[in-house]
């Protein structure tokens, strides 16, 4: 085993050297040869080729079966397909990329920084900036989007399905960006917001204006429902509840087949109203649809602009109200509470209430958005709510940076609009995503964009003859 | 009676892979405060580093039972250990000391990743593996109902109490466990003493692993088929035993398996099968509820 | 330990003051440990009261107690308001949550460990303090959205009472940057500053003085006296600090072991046989030379915990 994990090695180290020559060179460092040689002991060397082995060896042990080994169906039972070449690949790079990772930190000059770094700094020091620069160009962008020439059927829909994602991100950024409550089954107030559409059109043809508010009335009303009794726990036990009410939910929507017909679904959930304008070809008899009312010619593209215009107004919502609720005591509470909760009932907070006020609050824009969800796709089924889809918002607001509103838009477009494009790549993408969680968990654990403004400043107009130079301090 | 008895059984054989699952959990949780969400993804990588060495085996040619179970054992073992380890290195352990949430999103992406890793790379279907033990041992027989014992489930039960025996001697006795309670304690103090915290770590997750790898294997001979999928439901179960039992502690861990494993099992043969998932979720929720400490779990104290 | 000494006065204030609070036979058991053990005493309204002891004496308990995040398991407290003040005058803290102690019983505190909001800025940490008032402002958030008049002058309020504050403990200048990046002696400053903007009826201390070279302490002696003086509110409060202890309290109360040793004004501890005992050891023959300095008892305290600990 040991040797097999090591042959790739030796021949790679060269590539391997010479990478790192090249490197080196362009920061402006000795020559390779004399780095090598001169700066590089032949103990440091020793150690250096044997970490690179026993990562080969430990990347052996992780791929040897599942990667090197595939379990096939043959006529008589499960046969075995062997892909060695890849086996020896996957190795053969965590070999080369461990040297290489040594080679660097031993050469590295504890005082150089590199370049991407510097550029790196210098963009977060003006991250508030470049945000809100960012956020302008998305708000107009968004808002302009279906009248672009090229904003096809299935790019409007795309951007639809991005927005609601958006949408659910800035939901579930109440809860875990800002109060700090990690919810891992936000997916089932989705749910819940769906069915209450769904149902309610199913059984008492209730119209989707009817039902937005109530959809999200009771998203909110199970979300204080779970979270009375459940809110007192520590962080970690809360996710996993709130996984399992996850799945609960998802369960009893898939058996309680009297009422929600199953794993069936429900279909033909009527489309909204403009104002009580459906978008039919053929409106009923002395009844207007958009297009006769308007004056206009019948296109499908009518509803789905209209569709994408809605979840942007919803979205649009949300992303306010966060906005205003963070400069109230509200949203104050909710982040002293994350940042600790001791010191938050030493100061009178009832931790209880404010936990709930987020997780029902969270709870509502998630119903909202499920009720747009049942009508743009006129169909629900438990399908669309499992926890892999809790997984992906919770993913969405993770790398776009934990409390950051623009962070989660960048990371819903980074993140739909590469599963959306990568259609090829589908089976690659959960897998990519998980990897992405894991890497930038431990690059930057606030997420990508990441940056917290205060929510108050005080304005040092008496104190301005102490010195001007008060502002320039406290950035 | 027959019929309970029959239930008991099975209940029991479910409680010993559920406990030994849960073990990962409660020491983890004991010596870093987290919840390794990718332990159930764990359990799943040992069941299938199981069947493939078993059919790798038959592919050799060796037939002889006891010999072949205990090479995949031991194969399952080594190489599910090997996983625990690399991700704890991984995705944990740069993440010491930073905010409490990023171990956990680490933990819940890494999930993601090995299940998803798994499925790319061995396919989405069910596997089945033909039966590797037969027979057992009819203990009543009534009229129109036998209750049997099979070697399988004689094989988990045994297996269970031994390994949990072997490995509370670990804990107690070794250097190893004395330095991994001591890291449970205070890692500070226990590093100011000499221990080495990291790799005392390390050990942890190894061991965790290993004892996933045991139950990924009997799961594998007991039901017969494996696919990416059950390390999810698996590891929650487990989560709640572990929970049940008291968080941090070995017994229960054990007793809080045992006991989903029979509720589990009863709910499915006296009520409907369809919510016996909801069954064990219901239980973890009441459980927090009403006694976050668990069965066998201390209070603890706040510190202010 | 013999307390009977000043067991017959225990809830009189030694200077004749009116009782803000009073404890009466607070015990708290964890498990079979009795951290503290039956002890009453009552601390003066518009006083410094300070509570000294060893370590280990149970003195963070009491505080833990008092403040609601440790239910006690027998005993009373009871905090009695000034009468005009409050609507409710008598709040017995053994019975509220730990929030309402501080929002309606008015018992602010300080942490040993501090505790600030670190990624929130200085004057976000003191709004937070005052959230009742301004919750209530933005009538439960609903005006507030809608940036309603009531709730932008509460808040404007909000900000002139925390700069009030911030001015008192030097650091308007830092208003805007985040608490977790201020020096060690500014966030203990903060901390008092962001106690005081609850606007309490009592101030609780534990360890303020920790951590703080002796002229940030001697700053925190005049800015303890300055907030008695000018709020006329009680503050009670854990110290090491002999220094500190002895010349702001009014009033000092002895716990060794879980009990109350004495109690009294700080020349009456001083010469307390049973606190020089229990600082000192046995060795009478050194009383009156090392009475005189409490703050000499760190090496004396170690010898005495060996020799009589059980």
């Amino acid at each position: 085993m040991g040797t097999d994990g090591k042959t790739p090695e030796p021949p790679s180290a060269n590539p391997g050297q010479s990478k790192g020559q090249q490197a080196s060179d362009r920061e402006g460092a000795l020559p390779a040869a004399d780095l090598l040689q001169g700066r590089l002991s032949a103990r440091q060397m020793r150690d250096l080729v044997k970490e690179s082995a026993f990562a080969g060896l430990i990347a052996f042990g992780i791929f040897v079966f599942i990667s090197g080994v595939r379990i096939v169906d043959q006529p008589g039972g499960l046969g075995l397909e062997y892909h060695w070449s890849r086996l020896v690949l996957y190795v053969g790079i965590v070999c080369v990329g461990r040297f290489l990772w040594g080679l660097r930190v031993r050469l590295r000059r504890p005082d150089h920084v590199p370049q991407w770094k510097a550029i790196l700094g210098r963009t977060t020091a003006r991250a508030p900036q470049v945000a809100k620069i960012l956020a302008g160009f998305a708000l107009v962008f968004a808002l302009l989007l279906p009248l672009m020439p090229f904003a096809s059927r299935y790019l409007v829909d795309t951007a639809t399905t991005i927005l609601i994602y958006i949408m659910l991100a800035w939901g579930l950024n109440i809860v875990v960006g800002l109060a700090g409550l990690l919810d891992l089954g936000y997916v089932a107030f989705y749910a819940v917001g769906s069915y209450s559409y769904a149902l309610l059109a199913y059984y008492y043809d209730f119209s989707f204006w009817m039902c937005l508010p109530l959809a999200g009335l009771f998203a909110a009303s199970f979300g204080v429902i779970l979270g009375f009794p459940v809110l007192r726990l520590r962080g970690d036990y809360l996710a996993i509840v709130t996984l399992g009410f996850g799945e609960i939910i998802r369960v009893v929507l898939l058996n309680w087949t009297e009422l929600t017909r199953g794993p069936d679904g429900i279909d033909s959930i009527p489309r909204p109203t403009f104002f009580g304008l459906p978008f039919t070809r053929r409106p009923a008899e002395g009844a207007d649809s958009f297009h006769t009312f308007f004056g206009l010619d019948y296109s499908s593209m009518q509803r789905i602009i209209f569709l994408y215009y809605l979840i942007l107004v919803l979205a649009l919502i949300t992303n306010l109200f966060i906005l205003r609720v963070r400069k109230l005591p509200l949203g104050r509470a909710w982040e002293a509470l994350r940042e600790d909760e001791v010191a938050c009932r030493s100061l009178g907070i009832n931790p209880t209430n404010t936990k709930l006020s987020a997780f029902a609050i969270g709870a509502m824009f998630g119903g909202f958005a499920g009720a747009f969800f049942a009508t743009k796709q006129a169909f629900v089924s438990p399908e669309s709510f499992t926890f892999i889809e809790s997984a992906i918002i919770l993913a969405i607001v993770v790398l776009g940076g934990m409390g950051s509103q623009i962070g989660v838009v960048v990371a819903a477009v980074l993140l739909i609009g590469a599963f959306e494009f990568l259609r090829s790549l589908e089976q690659y993408r959960m897998e990519a995503l998980g990897a992405a969680m894991v890497v930038v968990m431990i690059w930057r654990p606030r997420g990508l964009l990441a940056h917290r403004e205060p929510t108050v400043l005080l304005h040092h107009d008496r104190a301005l003859d102490l010195g001007e130079a008060i502002e320039e301090n406290d950035s | 009676m027959a019929y309970f008895l029959q239930q008991l059984i099975n209940g029991v054989t479910l409680g010993a892979i559920y406990g030994l699952i849960a073990i990962g959990y409660t020491l983890v949780y004991g010596i870093i405060g987290m919840i390794n969400f990718a332990h159930g993804e764990i359990f799943m990588i040992g069941a299938f580093m199981s069947l493939i060495t078993f059919l790798l085996l038959g592919l050799a040619g060796l037939t002889w039972v006891p010999l072949a179970l205990l090479i995949v054992l031991v194969a399952s073992m080594v190489l599910t250990s090997v996983y625990g380890w690399t991700m704890e290195r991984i995705a944990y352990g740069p993440l010491r000391g930073s905010h409490r949430l990023a171990p956990l999103i680490s933990a819940i992406g890494m999930s993601i990743y090995l299940q998803n890793y798994v499925q790319n790379r061995q396919g989405a279907r069910v596997r089945p593996l033909a039966p590797v033990i037969t027979d057992g041992i009819s203990l009543i027989e009534t009229g129109e109902f036998t209750v049997s014992l099979s070697y399988v489930q004689v094989l988990i039960i045994v297996l269970t109490v031994v390994l949990m025996t072997v490995f509370a001697l670990l804990i107690a006795r070794t250097p190893f466990g004395r330095a991994q309670r001591a890291c449970e304690q205070d890692q500070t103090m226990a590093a100011l003493l000499g221990i080495d915290v990291d790799r005392t770590i390390s050990l942890t997750f190894v061991s965790g692993a290993a004892l996933a790898a045991v139950a990924g294997t009997m799961y594998l001979i007991y039901y017969g088929v494996i696919d990416f999928f059950i390390g999810f439901l698996a590891g929650i179960k487990a989560f709640t035993a572990a929970v049940l039992g008291g968080i941090g502690s070995l017994t229960g861990a054990m007793l809080g398996g045992l006991l989903i494993g029979l509720i589990e099992v009863f709910w499915s043969a006296y009520f409907t099968i369809e919510y016996k998932d909801v069954a064990a979720f219901s239980i973890l929720v009441l459980v927090l509820i009403f006694r976050p400490t668990g069965l066998l779990g201390s209070p603890e104290i706040e510190k202010v | 330990m013999n307390a009977q000494s000043a067991d017959n006065d225990a809830l009189a204030v030694p200077s004749g003051a009116r009782a803000l609070l009073t404890v009466e036979h607070l015990t708290m058991r964890f498990g079979g440990l009795l951290a503290v053990d039956d002890i009453s005493f009552a601390a003066g309204d518009a006083e410094i009261t300070a509570i000294i002891g060893p370590n280990g004496a149970g003195k963070t308990t009491v505080f833990n107690c008092l403040t609601g995040f440790y239910k006690p398991s027998e005993g009373r407290l009871s905090l009695r308001h000034d009468s005009e003040s409050g609507q409710q005058p008598l709040f017995y803290l053994e019975r509220m949550d730990d929030y309402r102690i501080a929002d309606a019983a008015r018992v602010a505190r300080t942490f040993q460990n501090i505790r600030l909001f670190p990624t929130m800025s200085v004057l976000e940490n003191l709004m937070v303090a005052q959230h009742h008032a301004l919750l209530r402002a933005s009538g439960f958030t609903l005006l507030g959205l809608f940036g309603s008049r009531r709730y932008r002058r509460a808040e404007k309020d909000a900000i002139e009472r925390a700069r009030y504050w911030l001015d008192r403990v030097q650091l308007t200048e830092q208003a805007n940057i985040s608490a977790g990046s201020l020096p060690y002696g500014a966030q203990r400053r903060l901390e008092i500053a962001r106690a005081m903007c609850t606007e309490p009826v009592l101030l609780c201390l534990d360890e303020p003085a920790a951590g703080l070279n002796p002229r940030e302490s001697a700053e925190l002696n005049q800015l303890l006296l300055r907030i008695k003086e000018e709020q006329e509110i009680g503050i009670l409060l854990i110290e090491h600090d002999m220094s500190v202890v002895m010349e702001i309290s009014d009033h000092i109360a002895v716990l060794d072991y879980g009990r109350k040793i004495s109690d009294g004004t700080a020349e009456f501890v001083r010469n307390d046989p049973a606190v020089i005992r229990a600082y000192l050891g046995e060795e009478d023959e050194e009383q009156e030379e090392k009475g005189e300095q409490g703050r000499e008892q760190e090496r004396p305290e170690q010898e005495q915990s060996e020799s009589n600990r059980p």
